[in-house]
């Protein structure tokens, strides 16, 4: 194999792959330093944010890129409505009461999506587009798009955290809750602000991951533990390590089927998703608090 | 009886017998959550490693290209007990010590692996076809007494799991169980092994859901991966738990049994709608699942009967 074969073929497909775990488990990792436990019902919003997108699609006549922001907003109005309705009553529960309240949550946007548009597999309609090509080397327009939001996001949440007040009032309170709350930290207004950053970027990775395949209720469902293995690589609540860990997950699944050995792959391709289940038990195992160093 | 009132009955012996199995199952839950507080979401997994294990020892021609074993079926449902007991020490010695969520997520990790193994190694599952057919017991019977028959039979079973579960909960291993539950440090300091503790939890918990897995299987009479759909059976059991009263072996079996009632019975009442209508009812009811259990969760954690610590005087 070539090295330009491996490139395009592993190597960008893993990275495209990677960049839509880390846009996802940024979320994740966001809102389990505020909220102080696992939303379920991540992978649900999800498809949430992509059927959203699918409607304005449909309804609208504008194409998926420029339906990103209905998504966004269709998907942080679920976040905040399961918020008041759901988790923001079970306060001061036992954090596994919610991961619990989570799996409810998860089922009934589920039931919604398959109510609504059924269990079929839709697209929007974007056709094939002609690759990027240049002396051999070949991407997708699409995926190049993928990368740039991705760096984009990371930026812009990167300058969130570290320059506004309200960023730091969010780190804050994920290093300790407590402590933030007597400091006059308005934890509410934090607990709102997670959620508007975090079902946005469910969104965008929702919409993103409808553009590169497919549109199904379990879409978003079956992106859920290799989110948690991203999350938590990364070191959960640690946005950071969540971008690092998406990467890696992202990397790690599409190399399982590199033809080192006499040309047949390392692990069957059916066996691909398994690969993040299997680096998600091993990290929990050897390392649960991810494989950045806490500062504490 | 008439025609139409047997049928009728035969129905309402079919939803109890999946009443029962769940009952079992929910019971395994019990003695993972309810004693222990072991946050236990791989249940599919260890349902899924009962089912096929039973299913591939008796059925008469083998699963995939494993030979026919032609196992009696008493040895076979001890055989998936002890299978699910097996991979539940494997499970538990490297995950057991997780803290609750981290735990969850290992356990649907792992349960998630099972599934891909169950869908895609044809020469020990069959693959996608699944393993058939299955004997169920007392069919020579022939309606409507092979039914009520193998009903009594999962009851009995049902029984016996409870007897057990409660002996376990009022011995001085289930006060420990409590107490690691309660107050892990103090138990600790007790001089308390507790890993072992937990470990030894989680394997009989999986040891019932084994069982459970075992007894769907013979009562579908075929095993393929749809049967153990990993989301629905997790889920639906730890509504049932949840909704019985957790630490309560008598509300995990009630909460099989109305869960399951419920779940069934709005199956009843859709087959009288267009069918286009009947599915997407189907979703509504998914939908009013998740419901219900929030409404638990917010209105009464404790569940239906909540638990009842054992007075001292029941202590021995």
């Amino acid at each position: 194999m070539s090295g330009l074969e491996f490139v395009n073929f592993y190597l960008i497909p893993g990275l495209v792959l990677g960049c839509i775990y880390a846009i996802s488990a940024v979320g994740l990792s966001l809102l389990f330093g505020i909220l102080r436990f696992a939303n379920f019902a991540h992978g649900d919003m999800m498809s949430w944010g992509g059927y959203s997108a699918l409607v304005a699609v449909t309804f609208l006549g504008i194409g998926p890129w420029a339906s990103i922001p209905v998504a966004i907003v269709s998907t942080v109005a679920l976040g905040l409505l399961v918020q008041r309705l759901f988790y923001g009553r079970l306060k001061g529960a036992n954090s596994v009461v919610l991961l619990i309240s989570g799996f409810g949550v998860a089922l009934m946007i589920r039931a919604i999506l398959y109510f609504l548009f059924g269990p079929t597999e839709v697209t929007y309609g974007l056709g094939i587009q002609r690759p990027f090509v240049w002396e051999g080397f070949r991407i997708q327009w699409r995926h190049m798009y993928f990368i740039g939001t991705a760096v984009a996001i990371v930026t812009a949440l990167h300058l969130f955290l570290t320059r506004t007040r309200t960023g730091k009032a969010m780190r804050a309170m994920s290093d300790n809750p407590d402590l933030a709350r007597i400091t006059g930290i308005p934890t509410d207004r934090v607990v709102t602000v997670a959620w508007v950053i975090g079902a946005s970027l469910t969104a965008v990775a929702g919409v993103f991951l409808a553009i590169d395949t497919q549109l199904s209720p379990l879409m978003g469902f079956n992106l859920l533990l290799p989110t948690f293995a991203a999350a938590i690589l990364g070191g959960i609540g640690k946005p950071y390590g969540a971008i690092v860990g998406g990467l890696v997950i992202g990397l790690a699944e599409e190399m399982s089927s590199l033809p080192l050995i006499d040309g047949q792959p390392l692990l069957t391709p059916a066996y691909k998703t398994g690969v993040a289940f299997a680096i998600l038990v091993a990290v929990l195992i050897v390392r649960p608090t991810g494989i950045f160093r806490s500062p504490q | 009886m008439s025609a139409e009132a047997v049928g009728l009955t035969l129905y309402f012996v079919q939803i109890a017998t999946l009443g029962a199995i769940y009952a079992v199952i929910a019971l395994g839950l019990n003695v993972n959550w309810g004693f222990s507080g072991l946050m236990n979401a791989g249940i599919a997994g260890f349902v899924a490693i009962g089912a096929y294990t039973s299913a591939i020892l008796t059925a008469p021609n083998g699963a995939g290209q494993l030979g026919a074993f032609g196992w009696p079926l008493w040895a076979a449902w001890l055989a998936a007990m002890g299978a699910a007991g097996v991979l539940a020490l494997v499970m538990g010695t490297i995950t057991v010590n997780l803290r609750s969520d981290y735990l969850a997520i290992a356990t649907l990790g792992i349960a998630e692996i099972l599934r891909l193994i169950v869908r895609n190694e044809d020469w020990l599952t069959g693959g996608p076809l699944g393993v058939t057919p299955l004997a169920r017991p007392f069919e020579s019977y022939g309606n409507p007494w092979a039914p009520v028959l193998f009903l009594l039979l999962l009851l009995a079973i049902v029984a016996v799991v409870y007897w057990l579960a409660e002996r376990a909960i009022r011995s001085p291993w289930g006060r420990v169980q409590r107490a690691l539950r309660e107050n892990e440090a103090a138990a600790a300091a007790m001089g308390k092994d507790v890993r072992n503790f937990r470990l030894q939890s989680f394997v009989l918990g999986a040891t019932f859901m084994g069982l459970g897995g075992a007894m769907l299987a013979h009562f579908s009479k075929y095993m393929s991966p749809d049967v153990v759909d990993p989301l629905t059976t997790t889920f639906l059991v730890w509504v049932m738990l949840i909704a019985g009263g957790s630490g309560n072996n008598r509300g995990a079996i009630i909460g099989a049994f109305l869960i399951w009632g419920i779940w069934a019975a709005t199956d009843f009442l859709t087959a009288y709608l267009p069918s286009d209508v009947a599915t997407r009812a189907a979703y509504l009811r998914l939908f009013l699942i998740g419901l219900a259990l929030q409404i638990i969760l917010i209105r009464r954690p404790e569940g239906l009967i909540g638990e009842r610590p054992p007075r001292p005087a029941d202590g021995r």
